[in-house]
């Protein structure tokens, strides 16, 4: 269906998390905040829109306090399942519910060279060098922008990175990392480029923007303003709160969760009374203020609940949701990053997020690891095969073989066995050797995803873009750069 | 004689009661005690021991923005007290902060800010947004001994080594001494913008500053 890329699918678990009750009380939570309290909308256009449906604005404070019924009807208006597009279409990924794919994480500042081993700046060869390895993996479904190619200039930062990742690969992209006007328009005249026309893009989104709230209770103004270009042009949009208990947002996980609504929901409203029917999705990474440092924590049993229970959210708006995971805070490739990253990872898949953001980054989303990558997809790998479940029927119940077999002898040599063992879970990057060759050869997991990232990087040649297109949306990033005063 | 109400003002700020923490401030103050002793025999000795408790993990993040926010309550009320009679109560130093244009993240930048004053600095904040030119203008006006520049986004922080430019070029480099701080901060980006100070976190901000003004 999506080429070789892996997702979960037909799950036979699942997590009651919050009843009926608790959605029903967290959504008129959520409206109330709304109505009363109000949400800044620093943005011109944003607050025009508002004010037109009915909304009352406050033209200072930038707050707006929309009524619930407002809120509720334009919900409504969003689609509930739709593609996002990749350069080749056997790569489009349903978010209708019934998958879960990975993406890559993003946006980090550093990057754990590959070859040195040293922590160095992130640059836009990382960029393309990372979508490279991800178009190989097939748990990637997607790309964010892993890392900030910090050698281009802020104002179209954004844009160079797009082009690295559909240089190297012919997966969707998602990119959190345009957040002006400028760069919107010309990120949408790229994509539109890469589909071939206008209606082409709205057919087959190649491109989808996530863009970031401000908690506690905000938007950010030039996200808000690169969100309406994008969904103006059929593009996915989606918002994202990253509310942190005790500092951000509530320190009571239901609060944080009403807060974190309260900014997904009404971003999504604003962009259905923009433009209705325009596909958008909820975003959400909350998580708690470490007690001691106030730190985003990146993982923890808080982000886990979270994971599971934006889903159900999510589902009550009927939206995709696009769910941070693999956030781990650890510093490297560690036991606390395989703790964190397997759990959010399978509270959120548990609940069936459409799509988990993402593999590779250390450090609170900050510090890019290849090994950290492979291994992460290793550990949704894993989750995926638990979420299948046990199929019992009679092929798998081995009624006869039992018999076969009986008391006391074993099952290696049953054609049965050898028709089902692939079925069986096999690790990549687990040390299951024996102990006295863990011993001499002193290697192990991190080691092998080096060596494999290496392979792939070295090997891999992805589809290329076309030679005149690439020539035309360098010619867009260039207008872009020469539209700014120095 | 004023050894109960010394005891109640430590405990205001250990318990981060800032109205328990006025009342006793205006207490002060309508009995004619010394506001300088109700601030160092009283209120200061609550905030150590908030420290000392937070030092040893017995409390947190939480307990200390509170009983900073209770401090700044009862100095606000002595400091014109202060005034008065000529004299004024001993800072480590001037600090002026802001989050750098185009940002409007808030929160790090703020919770540095508390922390600074808590630990006895005078902080002028600017708030969010701050424009490039208007760190140095207020740094010049208010003579100050550190500039604090955050920022959340990679896009925004390549603007705090306009600030530092700006600073050099008002001559008040290296006099005044910057720190830098949020997310995408690291030590390499310190060094090549040629900050002085940064931290990843508000308590390690207060000992950069302290470190930066030599105390």
């Amino acid at each position: 269906m999506n080429g070789n890329i892996k997702s979960i699918t037909d799950p036979r678990l699942s997590l009651d998390i919050l009843s009926q009750d608790d959605v029903q009380r967290l959504h008129t939570a959520t409206l109330e905040i709304i109505e009363k309290t109000g949400v800044r909308f620093p943005s011109k256009s944003a607050l025009e829109i508002w004010e037109a449906h009915g909304a009352t604005v406050d033209h200072d404070s930038m707050i707006v306090k929309a009524p619930g019924h407002l809120i509720e009807e334009a919900l409504k208006k969003a689609p509930p399942a739709y593609d996002l597009a990749a350069r080749s279409p056997e790569q489009d990924l349903p978010l209708d519910g019934n998958h879960v794919f990975v993406g890559t994480d993003g946006c980090g500042v550093e990057v754990m060279d590959l070859y040195t081993g040293q922590r160095r700046r992130s640059r836009l060869q990382d960029v393309g060098e990372i979508a490279r390895v991800a178009d190989y993996l097939p748990e990637v479904g997607f790309h964010w922008v892993a890392v900030s190619a910090q050698d281009y200039p802020p104002e179209s930062r954004g844009l160079h990175e797009l082009l690295a990742i559909w240089q190297n690969s012919t997966k969707h992209v998602q990119t959190e990392s345009v957040y002006s006007i400028a760069e919107a328009k010309a990120a949408v005249e790229m994509a539109t480029a890469v589909a071939g026309s206008r209606e082409a893009l709205r057919k087959r989104p190649v491109l989808s923007i996530m863009q970031c709230t401000a908690p506690p209770l905000g938007q950010d103004g030039g996200s808000i303003d690169a969100a309406l270009i994008a969904a103006e042009a059929g593009l996915p949009t989606g918002f994202m709160t990253m509310a942190s208990c005790a500092s951000t947002g509530p320190v009571t996980l239901a609060g944080n969760l009403a807060v974190g609504n309260a900014e997904v929901i009404s971003a999504l409203a604003l962009i259905q009374l923009a433009y209705p029917g325009a596909p958008v999705f909820y975003a959400a990474a909350q998580t708690a203020m470490d007690l001691r440092t106030g730190a985003y924590t990146g993982g923890g049993p808080e982000d886990f609940l979270f994971g599971a229970a934006t889903n159900v959210l999510a589902d009550f708006y009927n939206v995709p949701l696009s769910m941070g995971s693999f956030a781990t805070g650890a510093k490297e490739p560690n036991w606390q990053a395989g703790i964190d990253n397997s759990m959010s990872t399978f509270m959120a898949s548990i609940a069936m997020s459409d799509m988990l953001l993402g593999v590779g980054l250390l450090h609170g989303s900050r510090i890019w690891s290849y090994e950290q990558m492979l291994m992460d997809c290793e550990i949704f790998d894993m989750v995926r095969q638990v979420m299948a479940g046990i199929v019992v029927d009679e092929a798998s119940l081995a009624l006869d073989v039992i018999g076969k077999v009986g008391p006391g002898g074993n099952f290696l040599a049953q054609k049965h066995t050898r028709r089902h063992m692939r079925q069986l879970w096999l690790p990549k990057y687990m040390d299951r050797r024996p102990y006295n060759v863990w011993e001499e050869q002193g290697d192990g997991a991190r080691d092998w995803a080096n060596a494999e990232a290496r392979r792939i990087l070295e090997t891999h040649q992805p589809e290329p873009l076309d030679a005149g297109l690439a020539a035309e949306l360098k010619r867009m990033i260039k207008s872009v750069e020469t539209a700014v005063p120095a | 004689m004023n050894e109960t109400l010394f005891e109640a003002m430590k405990q205001s700020i250990i318990d981060g009661e800032a109205e328990d923490a006025e009342r006793l401030a205006n207490q002060a103050v309508a009995e004619g005690v010394d506001p300088l002793e109700a601030i160092n025999k009283g209120f200061v000795l609550g905030l150590d021991d908030v420290g000392e408790q937070f030092g040893c993990g017995e409390m947190f993040l939480p307990d200390l923005v509170l009983a900073a926010e209770a401090m700044k309550t009862a100095v606000a009320i002595l400091e014109p007290e202060l005034a008065k009679k000529g004299t004024a109560r001993e800072i480590l130093g001037t600090v002026v902060m802001g989050t750098v244009e185009g940002d409007i993240h808030d929160i790090g930048k703020t919770l540095v800010a508390t922390m600074l004053s808590a630990s006895g600095f005078k902080v002028y904040d600017l708030g969010v947004n701050v424009a490039i030119g208007a760190f140095a203008e207020k740094a010049r006006e208010v003579g100050a001994d550190i500039v604090g520049v955050s920022s959340l986004l990679t896009t925004t922080m390549v603007r705090q080594r306009f600030v530092i430019e700006a600073l050099d070029d008002m001559g008040l480099r290296p006099q005044v001494k910057v720190m830098v701080g949020g997310a995408p901060v690291t030590r390499d980006w310190v060094a090549e913008i040629g900050a002085d100070g940064y931290s990843e976190d508000a308590i390690g901000a207060v000992a950069v500053a302290k470190r930066l003004v030599g105390k």
